[in-house]
């Protein structure tokens, strides 16, 4: 993290034009979709249709030899009508008259025993120019990045004998997206998406151990996949794996932990974020929806989430899958609940104002409301005096996956990577830990914020109801007490 | 309406023969399939949302000699078809030769089989979906306790589709599957807000648990979480309820996966026609069941698939092997290139009952959250809810962890004989005894 988020205001220009043509090869013609979109939507409160063309090109090497190219297309579109809370939603991969009037009629009759109270066509437009429009799977050959696989595969093999596995993938995106409201509006955008990924397992005796690695964004390919990157992104795989050769079994109970900075965030992002989601807050169905103006963390502890961050985060986007711009929505305000993050409905049904979170993951999906980037603000502890201070505990400084249930707050994190903390000093590696944790403790349980706000590096993937969107984190270091799930007891 | 076996047939020829004939692939794969779903959510007493999904997709893998590359496409038209066909043909061309990129054994391949019965014709149009829902919600709803639900959903989901490759084979079938579940949220005399569900999935909509059952099972599970307690670190014996014991075989499924073992990345690596289990464990996987969804006659690549037993009295007999990785294992392909079809643990010899007389204290896990263990490293560990029973008592606990190593839990499994077929993966109740350390306050 070179920019601090506070200085991020740079607003662009972007000039509105079509990037695909999605109707030059079909029978329908712009104006026919534009008439029939009009017809099905002015008798509901809100709807739109999203079209997509998106390319995905994906090469993976493993076992030093290359795995899988492939090179997939995407392409389809989805008509959306909604009335009070009821969301229509039809889609398919034909752009044609009869598809999109099929669609109308699925939708028509879902919503035909409701009755739109106002057909609401504001939106926030946006004039953000976060990424450009370049084609990130030409930006190198095919063969180029054949050769950059092979390149990592034996710059990783070189580094010890005890590597026995190591798979790496480069995967490149184009996505083109249009909306088109009732009465015309167009928006389009085209998002890019590059990622590089390198795994490895090492052994040493019958024990196996793995490391994992990524980085990623809206960047040019050469901007982050050279040389100096995809070095960091394997050295940082190899040693996971190697500290975890000789790590001795985690603790089990409730301790202190000191998280490291950056990927951690994804605490925040399952403990804290989802449940501030809108349409969790209108269905009343977390655990903060009655918390808004409360302190429910200590005054350390200010949370944004961020969709319009620049510098190529894969979390932001232009304007959302709605086509409301994206903002910067502070949530908690030290320690206080200030703010819900939304899209059109759940901004509607809890009278709030869109924030630029509707997203989906394609044209297959109804948009709803999603994280974007999403990270907590600098405190003034340094790392080291967190550690020093922690009796018994645990350091954690990889985390893997986690996962959360809205209702009871309940969540859980893998560790990848863990030391142990004996009386303020780091002793040996530990592995095999979960992190638990109720999303309405924790954030009272952190007791210390780092002062090294750092954003992951690029890889982070969420799911929500079947639905998966590329969302961007991030943390400074902290100290919270939680249960660590390791097997000594 | 679902797409016909002609329209599918024709495109997949289509492909097969220009990449054959005018493009200069040596051998390829096509798969053309087609799915239509409806589905509705209903919440307290509302419809919520309608969803109505209609998908083409064609799959195509090209082979050049040793080099092979693949492509997805769900858009049609000839020009788009065209455009798609070269560039696979282009990306072949520079992707490095593999001795083990080929087609299937040509006697591999499926040839006749019976009917799976795998198809319902009926229709469940969104009213009909909503007259489930709708019983669900009310039988649900009148449980003391039940406050709302967080959600009720029913699916209907058809599917139709070809695989034709350029040894001559060309298969192909209709499936169908309907599903409901509904979601509850529970509270009771000031406690807090405990959630949980019930579901059922069938390819046949007669087939299908009864709303009433649905719903009061759900219920009962919600009100059972109500005021949970903390639990101390301890090792303790573990129980796991038949829904959480079937992710054992999923776990199992990817340790003897043909790729884990081939490079090297699985704990089992060495344990082939070795003892992983006590002698009483037999794990069967049966693509071939009638009326069940998940069965599957012959895999995506084509190759015809059996019952086999994965563990036979405790012993690993046989791995989930596809065309690629059998060749490099030196082994045949047994059909599963799409993963296991129908699996479950054969039933044990004792009742839960019987099994839990003679423990004086232990825990039934309802629900995990996060991984069911790392099929590298053998390590086991995360969240967990469940019931604490000690001295004839019992009360409802979250926020714990369990952690211990995959091979202690599959050496120490011990199982109930209530065994009943309702996923793709399906155990009795499981009991490991000793292995696994709760993490608590």
């Amino acid at each position: 993290m070179r920019k601090s988020a506070i200085e991020l205001n740079n607003i662009k220009t972007k000039y509105i034009k079509y990037m695909t043509n999605f109707f030059k090869n079909s029978d329908l013609t712009r104006s026919q979709a534009e008439t029939i979109i009009n017809d099905t939507l002015i008798s509901k409160d809100d709807g739109e249709l999203y079209l997509q063309d998106s390319v995905v090109e994906s090469i993976t090497l493993d076992d030093q030899k290359i795995k899988n190219t492939s090179y997939s297309k995407t392409y389809g579109m989805g008509l959306r009508g909604v009335i009070d809370d009821v969301v229509a939603y039809s889609h398919t991969n034909s752009v044609t008259k009869q598809s999109l009037l099929d669609a109308s009629k699925n939708i028509n009759s879902t919503l035909r025993n409701f009755k739109s109270k106002h057909h609401d066509k504001s939106i926030r437009k946006s004039n953000e120019n976060l990424y450009s429009d370049h084609n990130p799977i030409d930006a190198k050959s095919l063969k180029e990045k054949i050769q950059l696989l092979h390149q990592v595969d034996q710059y990783l093999r070189s580094k010890s004998p005890l590597v026995k596995q190591v798979t790496a993938s480069i995967t490149a995106e184009k996505k083109i997206i249009e909306i088109i409201k009732s009465g015309g509006a167009t928006f389009s955008d085209s998002q890019p998406t590059t990622s590089f990924r390198a795994s490895i397992m090492m052994q040493k005796g019958s024990k196996n151990t793995q490391g994992s690695y990524a980085n990623g964004g809206r960047f040019v390919f050469d901007e982050y996949i050279n040389e100096n990157n995809w070095k960091k992104v394997c050295d940082e795989a190899f040693r996971q794996a190697e500290n975890n050769l000789d790590a001795k079994k985690a603790p089990a109970g409730q301790m202190d932990v000191v998280l490291n900075n950056g990927w951690s965030g994804v605490l925040l992002h399952e403990a804290v974020g989802h449940t501030l989601e809108g349409d969790f807050l209108y269905k009343k169905s977390t655990l903060f929806h009655d918390k808004i103006g409360e302190q429910i963390a200590n005054n350390q502890i200010t949370v944004i989430d961020q969709g319009n961050y620049d510098g190529g985060r894969r979390g932001s986007l232009n304007f959302d899958d709605e086509a409301e711009k994206t903002q910067r929505n502070i949530l908690i305000d030290k320690g206080k609940l200030v703010g819900f993050m939304h899209d059109r409905l759940s901004a509607r049904l809890t009278a709030n104002k869109p924030t630029g979170n509707g997203r989906r993951q394609s044209y297959q999906h109804a948009p709803m409301p999603r994280m974007t980037n999403t990270f907590m603000m600098n405190g003034k502890y340094p790392r080291e005096e967190m550690i020093k201070s922690v009796k018994k505990g645990i350091y954690v400084d990889a985390l893997g996956g986690g996962s959360v249930d809205i209702v009871s707050g309940q969540f859980n994190f893998t560790v990848s990577n863990a030391r142990l903390i004996e009386n303020g000093e780091l002793k040996e590696n530990v592995e095999g830990a979960t992190l638990i944790g109720s999303g309405s403790d924790v954030i009272k349980n952190i007791s210390m914020v780092g002062n090294d706000l750092e954003l992951d590096n690029g890889f982070g993937m969420c799911g929500k109801s079947g639905q998966t969107v590329q969302v961007g984190l991030g943390i400074p270091s902290c100290k919270v007490l939680m249960t660590v799930g390791g097997s000594k007891v | 309406m679902l797409k016909n076996k002609k329209f599918l047939e024709e495109h997949a020829s289509y492909c097969v023969d220009r990449l054959i004939n005018k493009l200069g692939a040596t051998d390829c794969e096509v798969v053309v399939a087609n799915s239509v779903s409806e589905t509705v959510e209903y919440r307290n007493h509302k419809i919520e949302s309608s969803d109505r999904s209609d998908t083409l997709a064609i799959g195509i893998t090209s082979y050049i000699g040793k080099r092979k590359s693949g492509t997805t496409l769900s858009y049609i038209d000839k020009e788009n078809t065209d455009k798609m066909l070269a560039k696979v043909i282009e990306v072949t061309k520079i992707t490095p030769e593999d001795q083990f990129n080929e087609l299937p054994d040509k006697e591999l391949l499926i040839k006749d089989y019976e009917d799976l019965s795998i198809f319902d014709e009926t229709e469940i149009d969104n009213q009909e979906k909503i007259k489930y829902l709708k019983e669900v919600e009310d039988e649900a709803l009148s449980n003391e306790g039940i406050i709302k639900t967080n959600g009720s959903s029913f699916s209907q989901s058809k599917t139709n589709f070809i695989l034709q490759n350029s040894l001559g084979l060309s298969a192909g079938y209709k499936q169908s599957s309907f599903s409901y579940y509904t979601d509850l949220l529970a509270k009771k005399n000031g406690s807090g807000t405990e959630r949980d569900y019930e579901y059922d999935s069938k390819a046949f909509v007669n087939e299908l648990m009864k709303p009433k059952e649905l719903g009061k099972t759900a219920a009962q599970r919600a009100i059972r979480k109500l005021n949970p307690k903390k639990t101390k670190t301890q090792s303790i014996p573990i129980v796991f309820e038949p829904r959480i014991a079937n992710s054992l075989l999923s776990t199992l499924s990817s340790a003897i996966s043909g790729s884990s073992f081939a490079r090297g990345t699985s704990f089992l690596k060495e344990k082939l026609n070795q003892k992983i289990f006590s002698k009483d464990i037999n794990i069967i996987d049966d693509p071939r069941i009638k009326k069940s969804m998940y069965s599957k006659p012959f895999d995506d690549e084509g190759v015809s698939s059996e019952k086999i037993y994965l563990v036979k009295d405790g012993i690993l007999k046989n791995l989930k092997l596809d065309s690629y990785y059998s060749k490099m294992l030196n082994m045949k392909s047994n059909g599963r290139s799409s993963g296991l079809t129908n699996t479950y643990f054969s039933n044990g010899k004792k009742s839960y009952k019987e099994l839990s007389k003679n423990l004086d204290k232990y825990i039934l896990v309802t629900e995990t959250m996060g991984g069911f263990g790392n099929t590298t490293t053998g390590e086991f560990s995360c969240g967990a809810a469940g019931v604490y029973f000690e001295n004839g008592d019992n009360y409802s606990i979250n926020n714990f962890t369990l952690a211990g190593k995959l091979d202690d839990i599959f050496k120490n499994l011990i199982l109930a004989d209530d065994l009943k077929f309702k996923y793709s993966k399906n155990s009795p109740t499981a009991f490991i005894n000793e292995g696994l350390v709760v993490g608590g306050q």
